[in-house]
């Protein structure tokens, strides 16, 4: 069943700690000082709050995503591209097996204004959910103001190419980007582009290296440029993915700097498949009935690498394509 | 001694930022535990390069059409064109970038993937960019481009597969 409510529902009042509670569907969400605590018919969960926010953040600026966002092994949810549902155990084997999982389907706006608000206030003034562990305060205590310039940062999407004239820009001090404390040693240089008169709009190129040395936040992939549904989607990262990633298809890394850790697990029931390491020129698939979870030591460049195709999940789920990208 | 950080640990004063390059590269893995290696098509854009010959395009990654390609950039590159968007990033080296605005295309506007032209092309020249390591170009849907690279260089090139588009997964993927 699809609920539609799209009002946010919250208590009349705040906690003794200062937050709010929200209730979605059947499922209840309240948090302390420390933890986050969610319930549903059929049983209840703890979270840490920062590991709770941290993935809630990626949920929320992704608009769910494609596919899986576990927060841990137990709670997350599922883009349905439209509608999204918000499980509990329903991709852990052992709940499975108990019969304990559940799941409810929401229209996306009604989950998405719900978060929204979750995390707007959640987020405490001292916390950045984007950030790095030794970039931000912690995101413990009672209720102290806000983040909202933090939380609601907009995602750069560029329908062609970044740099392009009307498209999105460079990142410079100018406008606010300085470079990361793990770059600075990368090169800021720009390519030398020679346009003749007419064709400034169409000669374009950009240092993607410096523009990602620039970037302010971890473990979001934001569009550089794309040809037709192929998105470059590159991504800084810096100590772990927040979530745990379930495809509905195959997605590709490229490891552009440094290196990042892989988990690999099965994506219905957690069991491990693999471990990844991905150096520098790395390049590895990711197939569509896996979960993953990254570990990067210093800040890294890696650019994700998306097909948009609206038609891709299903010729997967039903067996027309394969999980796995290519036969060999 | 390092430097205290907003979170309350200590980091350290500088760090080095480690990439790639046809000189130096390092590789990872898969480390299996119950899975096929051939499901990650695991390579190195690096190591596919070393082992090609110049302007061989290899691909890398595919996702049903689309393709990431390994380029070995070494010397002129014959002109191409397609008739949708590319991008090439310059992973390691330095690339000069021609353009010219085909006058004609010999493409139909829903062609994919890229074809290399006979001859010179013919149209106005629209400019040049020269590429080091981390730029990224546009190559613009109907224009006609080549690469020149005094030294070997290395691209990634962002597009759809097409007729020159090599596959070769068994021997620069991890197969165990």
């Amino acid at each position: 069943m699809t609920v539609t409510d799209t009002q946010v529902n919250q208590s009349e009042t705040p906690n003794a700690e200062g937050y709010f509670s929200f209730t979605l569907g059947e499922f209840q969400f309240r948090r302390d000082e420390y933890f986050v605590y969610i319930t549903w018919p059929t049983g209840h969960h703890v979270m840490s709050v920062d590991a709770f926010l941290r993935a809630l953040q990626r949920d929320v600026a992704w608009d769910f995503f494609y596919g899986i966002v576990n927060f841990d092994g137990v709670f997350g949810t599922v883009n349905h591209y439209g509608t999204v549902d918000i499980f509990a155990g329903r991709y852990n084997d052992s709940y499975r097996k108990a019969e304990l999982d559940y799941s409810e389907n929401h229209e996306t706006p009604a989950i998405r204004e719900t978060f929204k608000s979750i995390l707007a206030d959640w987020t405490n003034e001292t916390f950045d959910p984007f950030a790095s562990p030794h970039e931000t305060g912690a995101a413990w205590g009672i209720k102290n103001g806000d983040n909202n310039s933090a939380v609601t940062r907009r995602r750069v999407a560029a329908q062609r190419m970044v740099g392009v004239p009307g498209d999105e820009q460079i990142r410079s001090d100018e406008s606010g980007f300085r470079i990361n404390r793990h770059f600075l040693d990368v090169d800021q240089s720009e390519p030398v582009v020679e346009a003749e008169p007419g064709f400034e709009g169409e000669v374009v190129a950009f240092n993607l290296f410096a523009y990602l040395s620039r970037s302010d936040v971890t473990w979001n992939p934001s569009v550089v440029s794309a040809c037709k549904d192929s998105l470059f989607c590159p991504t800084t990262e810096e100590y772990i993915l927040p979530i745990i990633h379930g495809n509905d298809r195959v997605e590709w890394f490229v490891q552009l700097s440094d290196q990042i850790h892989w988990d690999v697990e099965d994506r219905d029931t957690g069991a491990i498949r693999s471990r990844v390491l991905m150096k520098a020129g790395d390049v590895c698939a990711m197939p569509a009935d896996i979960r993953h979870q990254g570990y990067s030591p210093k800040r890294s460049m890696l650019l994700v690498w998306e097909n948009n195709s609206s038609k891709v999940p299903e010729l997967i789920a039903s067996g027309q394509a394969p999980t796995y990208p290519v036969e060999f | 001694m390092g430097n205290p950080t907003r979170g309350g640990g200590v980091e350290q004063s500088s760090y080095t930022t480690v990439f790639g390059s046809l000189d130096s590269f390092d590789k990872g893995g898969v480390e299996l535990v119950n899975d096929d290696a051939r499901h990650y098509a695991f390579s190195n854009v690096f190591e596919v390069a070393s082992m090609s010959k110049p302007w061989e395009k290899v691909a890398v990654a595919k996702n049903f059409e689309y393709v990431l390609e390994a380029v070995r950039a070494e010397g002129t590159s014959p002109w191409r064109t397609a008739a949708h968007d590319e991008f090439a990033v310059c992973m390691d080296g330095q690339v000069s970038v021609e353009l010219v605005k085909l006058e004609s295309s010999p493409l139909p506007a829903d062609a994919e993937g890229s074809v290399a032209l006979d001859g010179d092309p013919v149209g106005a020249k629209m400019g040049r960019v020269t590429l080091s390591r981390g730029h990224q170009v546009l190559l613009p849907a109907g224009a006609a481009y080549r690469f020149v690279a005094a030294a070997p260089s290395v691209l990634m090139m962002q597009t759809i597969a097409g007729p020159d588009t090599q596959y070769r997964w068994a021997e620069i993927c991890q197969t165990v």
